[in-house]
C-alpha cells in the first residue's frame, strides 16, 4: 500500500482485497471478550476535522483504539468563508506534536491531498471525506459488506457483481469512491439518478449510468441509496421532494422487484421518507447497520496496513 | 539625457540593424554595417557632447514596447499583494512600457479621483506608463452606471472601462453602457462569466472536474455573455472589448461577429496559450485563475484565433496574490495568477516556436492592437526614425528556468515557478530612458 490513502483509486486490486483480507480478520476480533490489539501501541493517531461528522469521528476513534494507538481528535472550524486557522498551520502544529496519522475530513475538495503533499506534515494520511470529492474508506467498508454477503456464492470475489448506486451521484464523494474502487475489484457499476445530479463527464468513469431505477432493480445484486440534501430542492436539481422520491426513491413496491439475495446499503444518515422508506430501512434485505459495524473493522485495517506494517495483525502468540 | 545606440538587432523579423534612440525617440535606423555606425556615433558625439551608450543586440528581436490591456496592480487596496511601483517594475521586466490598471481597487477606481491617484502613482514610479481602467459601474455591483464621464475627462483620460473581476449581466446596464461611452469613443471591455452559471464554481467543467469534486466553470457560461455582447454591441453601434477569451466556443463566436463587420475586439491570456486543466489535478491552487485552464483543444483553438486574427490582443491579467491566499485549499484560495515578467516568454513558446505568429505578429498582439483599442498615444507605433523611442529588446535565443523569488512582482504567484521558458527581455526603453538594461531594472 501507498503512504496516504486519499483516493479509492490509490488502491489496486491486491491493495483492496488485502484491506479486505485484514478487515475480516479485525472484524473477528469482535467476537473475542478482549476487543483490543497491541499492533499500534505508542503511535499517535490524529483525528482532524475541519466538517462535523460525528458518525465517521467515532468509527476512527474506534477503530485506533482497539489498535492501542493513542488518539487525539481536533476539531478545527472555519470554512471559505469564515477562515479559521489555516490547514497549513493545523498541519505544522500537529507534526510538531509527533502525530503519525491523520486522518482528515474537511469541506473542500482535495484538502487531505494538499495535507499529504504540500510538504508540511511527513504523517501518514487517511481522507475521511473531502468536499464533494472522496471518502475512500467509507468504499472500503461498503466493498467489505458486499464482499461478506456476495462473494462466498462468487468464487470468492466481487467479479461481475452488479452494484447500483442510487442519488446525488454529484456532490457525492461515497459515489465517487464506490464507483472507482468497486470497479477495482471486478463489480459492474451503475448510477441511477435523475440527469441534474450525475456529473459532467460521468461517460468517462467506465459505470453505466441510468435516469429509470426501475429498470435497472430487477437484476442488481446491491442496491446502494445515496443521502440527497434537502437544500438541493432550492438549486432545481429536481422538482420536489415528492417527485425525487416517486422516480428514485426505494420503497417497498421497489424492493419486491429485486432478487432474493439483493442486499441495499446507505451509507447513511438517512432521511427516511425521501430516499429510502422504513420499511426497506428495517427490512431483512438491509445491511445498513451491518455497515457501521463493517466500518470500523474497516479502518482498523486500513490504519494497521498503513502504519503498523508487515507483520500480522493478529500473531498466533498470543 | 542620454543616447543609446542598439546595434545588430532585429526589427521584428528583419535584418540585423542599428538603431539610435537619443532625445525620446528614433532618432536613426541604419542597417547593421560593423564598425560604420559606431564611427558615425563618435562624430556625433563630438559634435553633441554627449555619450552614446552602445547596446549589443547581435541575434536578438527589437520590438515596440508592449502594452498591457489587462493588467491588476493592486493598489489602493491591497498593496500586500502589489503596488503601482512593484507592478511596473514587473511590468519594464516583461518588455512593458504601458499597462492598463485594472479597476478591482479598494476602494474601487469608479470615480475621477480614484483614477487620477492611479495615474499619478504610475507616473511616479516611472518604470512604465499607467492609463487606469474606470469601472462600469459603481463599486462593480452592477446596479448602477458609475460617472464613466468624469473619469474620461479626468487628468487620467479614461477610455477602457470594466467591471473585470465581474461580470456586467444585466443585459440592459450592459446595453446603456456600451452606448453612453459612445460620447468619447470609450470601450467596454467585459468579463464575461454568467454569473448564475458559475457560483461557487472553482475550474474548467469537464471530466476532470467531475472526478475532483470541484464545483465546475462551464465554457457556456462565457460564451453565452459573448453572444450576447456582440449582438448588443451591433444594436447599439459600439465598441466592444472581450477580456481573457479561453474557450474554442468563444473564438467561433467571436469569429462570427468579425465576420458580420461588427466592432468587436478580444484578447486571450498568455496562460490560456500554454496550460491546460489538467494542472488542477494536483490540487495546487497556483493553477487557478478565473476563467479557468481549459482544455488542450481550447488551448489549440484560442492559438489558432489569436493566429489569424480573431483574437486581437495578448493580455497578461497579471493578477498577484500574498503567499496565504494561494498556500490553502483549492477552495479557499485566490483566483489568479502572475503574467507581466512571463507574458512574452509564453508567448514566443506557444505562438512564435510554433510558427504561427512572427514577430511582427508578436508586435501586432502585444503592442499595436492593444494600444489602438485603448486608445494610447505613443505606444504602439513602429521602430522607425522618428518615433517614441518605446521599445524592447529580446533576446529569443536565451532559456531560463523560471525562479519565482527573482520576480519583480511583489507577489510570487506565477504558475510557471521551476518551468524552462524561451526568451529573456534584455532592455526595455521608454521614450527614449531604459527601465530594463541589461536584463535588469535600470
Amino acid at each position: 500500500m501507498k503512504k496516504h490513502l486519499l483516493s479509492a483509486a490509490d488502491l489496486s486490486r491486491d491493495d483492496a482485497e488485502l484491506v479486505l483480507a485484514t478487515a475480516e480478520e479485525m472484524r473477528s476480533l469482535a467476537d473475542r471478550p478482549i476487543k483490543k490489539l497491541p499492533a499500534l501501541r505508542g503511535r499517535t493517531i490524529v483525528n482532524l476535522f475541519f466538517e462535523d461528522s460525528t458518525r465517521t469521528r467515532i468509527s476512527f476513534e474506534a477503530a485506533a483504539k482497539r489498535l492501542s494507538a493513542d488518539v487525539i481528535n481536533f476539531s478545527a472550524k472555519g470554512s471559505s468563508l469564515s477562515k479559521g486557522e489555516s490547514l497549513k498551520d493545523t498541519a505544522l502544529t500537529l507534526e510538531a506534536m509527533g502525530a503519525d496519522a491523520v486522518v482528515v475530513r474537511h469541506w473542500a475538495s482535495g484538502a487531505p491531498h494538499l495535507l499529504a503533499h504540500a510538504g508540511w506534515s511527513k504523517s501518514s494520511v487517511v481522507n475521511a471525506g473531502d468536499g464533494t470529492h472522496e471518502h475512500p474508506t467509507q468504499a472500503l467498508l461498503d466493498a467489505f459488506t458486499m464482499w461478506r454477503h456476495l462473494a462466498p456464492s462468487n468464487g470468492g470475489s466481487l467479479d461481475g457483481r452488479r452494484v447500483v448506486i442510487v442519488g446525488d451521484v454529484l456532490h457525492s464523494r461515497v459515489a465517487r469512491s464506490n464507483a472507482l474502487l468497486l470497479q477495482t475489484l471486478g463489480a459492474e457499476v451503475t448510477l441511477v439518478a435523475p440527469p441534474t445530479l450525475l456529473p459532467y463527464g460521468v461517460d468517462t468513469w467506465g459505470v453505466t449510468t441510468s435516469y429509470d431505477l426501475d429498470a435497472v432493480l430487477p437484476k442488481a445484486d446491491v442496491v446502494m441509496m445515496l443521502r440527497v440534501q434537502r437544500e438541493r430542492m432550492n438549486a432545481a436539481f429536481f422538482p420536489t421532494v415528492r417527485e425525487y422520491s416517486r422516480r428514485y426513491g426505494m420503497d417497498g413496491r421497489r424492493m419486491a422487484t429485486l432478487q432474493d439475495h439483493t442486499i441495499v446499503m446507505h451509507p447513511g444518515p438517512m432521511i427516511r421518507g425521501m430516499e429510502i422508506t422504513a420499511d426497506v430501512a428495517d427490512s431483512e434485505r438491509s445491511v445498513i447497520v451491518e455497515q457501521v459495524t463493517n466500518g470500523v473493522a474497516v479502518r482498523m485495517a486500513v490504519l494497521y496496513l498503513l502504519l503498523g506494517g508487515s507483520e500480522p495483525a493478529i500473531g498466533g502468540d498470543e | 539625457m542620454s543616447t543609446y545606440l542598439i546595434t545588430g538587432a532585429s526589427i521584428l523579423d528583419g535584418e540585423p540593424t542599428d538603431v539610435l534612440i537619443r532625445d525620446g525617440v528614433v532618432a536613426r535606423v541604419s542597417t547593421s554595417s560593423t564598425t560604420g555606425g559606431a564611427t558615425d556615433e563618435a562624430t556625433d558625439e563630438a559634435a553633441t557632447g554627449s555619450t552614446t551608450e552602445v547596446v549589443d543586440g547581435t541575434g536578438m528581436v527589437l520590438l515596440p514596447g508592449l502594452v498591457d490591456l489587462h493588467t491588476h496592480l493592486r493598489e489602493p487596496g491591497r498593496e500586500d499583494a502589489e503596488t503601482v511601483e512593484t507592478g511596473t517594475m514587473a511590468a519594464a521586466m516583461g518588455g512593458f512600457t504601458a499597462v492598463h490598471a485594472m479597476a478591482n481597487t479598494e476602494p474601487v477606481a469608479d470615480t475621477a479621483g480614484v483614477v487620477e491617484q492611479v495615474w499619478r502613482l504610475g507616473r511616479e514610479a516611472g518604470h512604465c506608463d499607467v492609463f487606469p481602467v474606470g469601472a462600469v459601474t459603481v463599486g462593480l455591483q452592477g446596479e448602477r452606471l458609475a460617472e464613466l464621464g468624469a473619469m474620461a475627462d479626468s487628468a487620467a483620460r479614461v477610455r477602457v472601462f470594466s467591471d473585470d473581476g465581474r461580470c456586467v449581466s444585466d443585459p440592459v446596464l450592459m446595453r446603456r453602457a456600451l452606448e453612453y461611452v459612445k460620447a468619447f469613443d470609450g470601450v467596454i471591455a467585459q468579463h464575461p462569466q454568467e454569473p448564475r452559471l458559475t457560483e461557487d464554481a472553482q475550474m474548467n467543467e469537464g471530466e476532470l472536474s467531475g472526478r475532483l469534486g470541484l464545483r465546475g466553470w462551464p465554457s457556456v457560461a462565457e460564451e453565452a455573455i459573448i453572444a450576447r455582447d456582440c449582438l448588443l454591441a451591433a444594436h447599439v453601434g459600439s465598441r466592444l472589448h472581450v477580456c481573457h477569451v479561453s474557450t474554442a466556443g468563444s473564438v467561433e463566436l467571436i469569429r462570427w461577429a468579425k465576420s458580420k463587420g461588427w466592432n468587436v475586439t478580444a484578447e486571450a491570456c498568455p496562460h490560456h496559450l500554454l496550460l491546460t486543466d489538467q494542472l488542477a489535478a494536483s490540487y495546487d491552487p497556483i493553477y487557478k485563475v478565473n476563467p479557468p485552464l481549459r482544455s488542450a483543444d481550447d488551448v489549440e483553438a484560442l492559438r489558432a484565433g489569436l493566429a489569424d486574427g480573431t483574437l486581437d490582443v495578448v493580455a497578461t491579467d497579471h493578477a498577484p496574490h500574498p503567499h496565504e491566499d494561494k498556500d490553502c485549499e483549492w477552495q479557499a484560495a485566490a483566483f489568479g495568477m502572475l503574467g507581466l515578467e512571463t507574458a512574452l516568454s509564453v508567448v514566443q513558446e506557444a505562438m512564435v516556436d510554433t510558427g504561427l505568429l512572427t514577430w511582427a505578429g508578436v508586435a501586432e498582439r502585444m503592442s499595436y492592437a492593444p494600444a489602438r483599442i485603448g486608445q494610447l498615444p505613443g505606444h504602439g507605433r513602429p521602430v522607425a526614425e522618428g518615433e517614441p523611442a518605446n521599445l524592447v529588446l529580446y533576446d529569443p535565443s536565451a532559456r531560463h528556468v523560471v525562479e519565482a523569488s527573482e520576480l519583480a512582482s511583489l507577489s510570487r504567484n506565477t504558475p510557471y515557478a521551476g518551468r524552462e521558458l524561451p526568451g529573456r527581455v534584455v532592455a526595455t526603453f521608454l521614450r527614449g530612458k531604459p527601465t530594463v538594461l541589461d536584463g535588469k531594472l535600470a
